[in-house]
This record gives C-alpha cells, structure tokens and sequence, in this order.
C-alpha cells in the first residue's frame, strides 16, 4: 500500500469520524448562527450610530477587523481542541494498536489525521470566513481592502495551530497537549504585539521579540496578514478624518502582510513540525 | 520452539522437525529494555508455520511485550527476528497478519461492519471480497446479527468478538491473539476454542498469548513459558501427556503400598491415594495386581497425566494446590 493510500483512508475516516459525532453539523450551524447575527449586528450600526458618512464607515472597518480578529480566536480553539485529541488518546485506549499491526507507519497515520482535520479547518475558516465578510458588505456596503484574501490567511494560521496541537498529541496528554497550544497561540499574539510596538517605535529589542516569537510559532505572521488584508482602503481612511493613512499603522487593528518569505517559513515550519511529530510518534512505546 | 531451557527427547525430536519446516516466527535474543527496567531479557523462539503455539507466563513476563516487538509496534532494545521470513517490524508484511490486542478498542462511532469494512481497506483487500469476508468473519465470531451495531454499544465481551473478527478478517496466515478470552464468558471461551481449531483445520499459524492455562493446555500443539523476560520451558502438549501416571485410591495397607508403587514409578500418597507417575499403561494392571495381594482393596483407578498447571508451577517454583478431592481429577485425561 503506498503511503499516499494510507494517508487517504486516515484522512477519510477522520473526515467521517467529524461528521458522524457532529463537529462538522457543530461548525456549520454555528457559521450560519453567526452569520446571521453579523448581519443583523452590522445592519444595526447605521441605524444606532449617530456618526454618519465616511466617519461611520471606518468604524464599521474596524469593527471588521475585531470581527476577523475573535473569529481567527474562535478558530484556533477550533483547531487546538480538534488536534489535541487526535494520535495520545487513540494509543492509550487501544485503538491504534490494532490500527497499526496493518501494513500502515505511524506517520501515515499522524498525516491522515492531519489532513482529515485540516480539511475540516480550512473548509470552515474559508467558507465562514466569505460568509461573514460577504454579511459585512451587505448590511453595510463596506468592503475591506483585501477580503478574498484574509480568509485565507486565517485558515493557515489554524493550520499552524492544529500542526501545533497534533504535533503535541503525539507525546503529551491531550488535555496538557492543548494546554499548551493555547498557552502558545496566546504567547505569540502578544510577542507579535510587542513586535509591532517595536516596529512603530523603532526599538529593536521589542523588534526582535517579536520575529524569534514568529519564528518559534508563525501563527501571529498570519494574523496580521489577515489584519493587513483587511485594513481600510486610504479613500476610506482619509474619509474618516486620518489625514495621513501611514499614521494607521498605530492602530491595534493594523497589519503587516507577511511576504513571500514569511509565507515560506510558515510552510516550512508545518512541514518540519510534522517531520518532528513523525519522529516523536515512531519512538513512542505504544 | 527453541528456547533457553531444552526439555524432553521428545520435545528435542520435534525442534529438529521445526528446523527442517518453514517457520512463521523466529527470533534470537530478543531483548526489550525500558529505562532499567528489562521486560525481556533475551527471547529465542520458533515457531513452525500452521503450528498453534501457546506463550504462557506469569503476569509482568514480557508476554505482551514480546507480542508487540514481533509486530513491529515495538522496538528491540537487541536482538532481532523475523515473522513470515521478514524482519520484525516489516509493514508489507503485515498484510499477512491478523492480531487481537491485549487492550481492544474500536470506532465507537461505527458500526461492526464499518470497523472491519475500514480494516480489510488497512489490510489492502480487494473490494469485491469485503462484503463477503466480513459477512462470513462476523458470523464465525457470533457477531451476524449485530453488524449494524455501533461497537459503542457492545458490551466487552462482543468487543473482544470483534477484535477477533478483525484479525482473523482476510484470512490472514498468522494470527497473534493476545489474551483472546479475558473479556469472555464460558461459552464465549468456548467459542474462541473451537474458531482456533477451525484456524488449525485452514493451516494458519495461531500464536496465542495467554495466562489461562486450560485453554493453552485444550488447544495448542506447543507452549513457551517465560518468566522473568526469558523462556523456562518449552514443551509440546503430545509430551505433556505422554507423562502418564495412575492415581490409585487404596485402603487395607496402612501405608504398606508405597514400596511397591515405588518400583513402578515416582510414587508419593496422599491419605488413601497412592500417585505413582511415568508409569507405562500396560504396567497398571501389575501395580494393582500386587496392591491387592499385600491385601489391599482398591476402591478406583485414575490415569493420570501431569496438567500443563502443574509443570507451569512447578517451573515457576510454585508448589500446585492439591487436596483429596481435586487430586486425581485435576489431571484431565484427554483435551476437549
């Protein structure tokens, strides 16, 4: 059986595992529930708000970006709670022994649950994400910069998260396994903070912060990339009264796309995370 | 088998046989360490291709450890060995192995029919034969009416049926049951007893790892014992009971028969019994013969041989329990 083989049937039988106990009904009634309160939550700005005109709009963006910003929360909880279970519990009840003792390695086995998983992330990071973007600009008419893009950049910063969580789940107990993913995510989103402080105020040990916290977990590189997807066009920035739009990037709402190479290091850490994982499960007694 | 500790002439007959067959499982010094702790200390074994091999031992032995460097879901800390002629842990070669774990869980999630619809896709059957090879599984293990079942609802005892049902799905040519019965009932032990035969019938090699002797001693051709990480013994159940013996029940000597009995054999008496083991069956009618002109009456006469129980004991430096009643019973005749 070729490894690819193998990977396919772990990652189906993950798929099917999500949708009969739920998770993917879960997600998706949640989505629409969530939809349809952005919707009417953004319909209601205009009639509540005594700020009219452009003013109003770059207060609807930046309630977009609050908005992005809890859902990518709610995504790395999504993908901790989902990777952190996902190889430690299987050993220890049995389950994989007889799983294994079939012409299948244990790497096949942490891919498939992986991609299984990842496909259920991706797929709802993507198609939530568009929806709520898509509720935005019906109830309101405003558009962000880039708003194909910051879906995708969210879906791969709970990529990194569920690697994270999976990775973890080969050694330590899931519960201290998403402990810890969270306790990271969490580390990272502030480290990327203090590296944007650094950045706007040209300090280079907060600087420096920053990028060793990116580089340990990229999760915050890709935040921000949504962040700057979504940032205000100048026009609606202008509008809204910020003469000189540079000056934006003092906002805690502000993003820096992270660039080709940026990119490059988050695929490679994945990749090199899971090569990691891979190990860590081969020299697990089981 | 081939172990640390030779035993009879008979047994040594049937290794050089083993040397000259194809083998299923062979392995050399094996030896597993956890930190300081050696779970193994050094097991060298064979095991003859069609061969029902009982691995018996003491809980902690290394039983299950070794089970699991032979499938490859450990690894040695020395030694090696191979398992259908590849090395330990080759995964192409699983595809010719069924196993039941000691620890047995399956999908909750599914039904009995999806558990080993998703293992005969592990095993890389192909597809034409699933429908068929997981009817026919499910109903040799006592599980054809229940194949729609999500296995959540099993009780333990329909657990373990299934994890039979998915090692011995594909017709696999060696199958390691790792504590088959534990979560059976005496029918359900029963059960297993009589798919192992089946198994022995089709010429499947069934490595049976197990500390519930009767069901070794009532199924298997040989038995390793181990303790301790190593083999003590290893013996084939033909020899176990070519160790004749008679258990006499005698009264009106007042002790006088133990001479006599001595002459035939080892003899010791309990109350009324006389033992004499390793006596030929045809010197029995002689032995009685003689009681009963010292003016002895004899009240029965029990062929004995000595149970697997016993030998397990007393290799393990365990006296067996005997008492008036089980003495000359506790030594089944035949093997159901």
């Amino acid at each position: 059986m070729s490894s690819v083989e193998s990977i396919l049937i772990l990652a189906r039988l993950t798929l099917r595992e999500a949708a009969r106990r739920r998770l993917l009904w879960a997600l998706v009634g949640l989505t629409a529930l969530i939809v349809v309160l952005t919707w009417w939550a953004f319909s209601r700005i205009s009639e509540v708000s005594p700020i009219t005109g452009p003013v109003q709009t770059l207060g609807v963006s930046q309630v977009t970006v609050m908005l992005a910003f809890m859902f990518s929360f709610v995504l790395a909880m999504t993908a901790v709670f989902a990777g952190s279970p996902a190889i430690g519990p299987d050993i220890e009840n049995g389950l994989l022994l007889a799983m294994l003792a079939r012409p299948i390695r244990r790497s096949e086995v942490m891919l498939g649950r992986w991609l299984g998983l990842a496909v259920v992330l991706i797929g709802y990071a993507l198609v939530a994400g568009y929806l709520e973007l898509g509720a935005v600009v019906l109830a309101t008419g405003y558009a962000p910069a880039d708003p194909l893009t910051a879906p995708l950049y969210l879906a791969g910063e709970a990529l990194v998260l569920l690697t994270l969580a999976i990775v973890l789940s080969t050694r330590v107990a899931s519960v201290a396994g998403g402990a810890i993913a969270v306790v990271g995510y969490g580390l990272a989103w502030m480290a990327g903070v203090m590296g944007g402080v650094g950045d706007v105020f040209n300090n280079d040990v907060l600087r420096w912060a920053g990028t060793v916290a990116k580089l340990i977990l990229p999760s915050d590189v890709l935040w921000l990339g949504s962040a700057a997807a979504l940032t205000p066009t100048d026009a609606v920035l202008r509008g809204g009264g910020l003469a000189e739009p540079d000056l934006y990037k003092f906002s805690p709402f502000s993003g820096v796309a992270p660039g080709l190479p940026w990119l490059a290091y988050c695929v490679i850490w994945v990749v090199g995370a899971m090569t990691l994982g891979s190990f860590l499960l081969r020299r697990r007694e089981l | 088998m081939t172990g640390s500790t030779t035993g009879s002439a008979a047994t040594l007959e049937s290794n050089a046989a083993i040397s000259t067959t194809r083998l299923a499982i062979e392995t050399h010094e094996l030896r597993k360490e956890f930190g300081r702790i050696v779970a193994l200390a050094g097991l060298t074994m064979t095991v003859a291709q069609g061969e029902v091999f009982g691995f018996l031992g003491p809980n902690g032995a290394g039983k299950t450890t070794a089970v699991k460097l032979l499938l490859g879901l450990s690894r040695p800390t020395a030694g090696g060995g191979r398992v259908m002629g590849a090395p330990l842990g080759d995964v192409p070669a699983r595809r010719r192995i069924g196993y039941l774990p000691e620890l047995f869980r399956y999908q909750g999630w599914m039904t009995a029919r999806e558990v080993l619809a998703l293992h005969c896709e592990l095993a890389r059957l192909p597809q034409v034969e699933w429908a068929p090879e997981i009817r026919a599984t499910l109903e040799l293990v006592g599980l054809g009416d229940r194949a729609d079942w999500r296995t959540e609802t099993f009780s333990k005892g329909m657990q373990q049926r299934l994890g039979l049902a998915v090692a011995l799905l594909g017709r696999p040519e060696l199958v390691v049951l790792d504590e088959p019965t534990s979560a059976l009932d005496p029918v359900g032990r029963q059960d297993v007893r009589g798919i192992i035969r089946v198994l022995r019938n089709r010429g499947t090699t069934v490595f049976l790892n197990s500390h519930l002797l009767t069901e070794v001693e009532r199924v298997c051709d040989r038995v390793a014992i181990v303790d301790r990480g190593r083999v003590v013994a290893e013996l084939s159940m033909a020899d176990l009971t070519r160790e004749r013996g008679v258990s006499v029940l005698v009264t009106g000597l007042d002790g006088g028969g133990m001479e006599v009995a001595a002459r035939f054999g080892p003899a010791r008496a309990d109350g009324e019994w006389l033992f004499v083991d390793r006596i030929p069956d045809s010197a029995v009618p002689e032995l009685v013969g003689e009681l009963v002109s010292l003016g002895g009456a004899i009240h029965a006469v029990v062929p004995t041989h000595q149970t697997l129980e016993e030998r397990f004991l007393s290799l393990l430096g365990a006296a067996p329990e005997t008492s008036d009643e089980d003495a000359p019973v506790a030594s089944p005749e035949a093997r159901s």
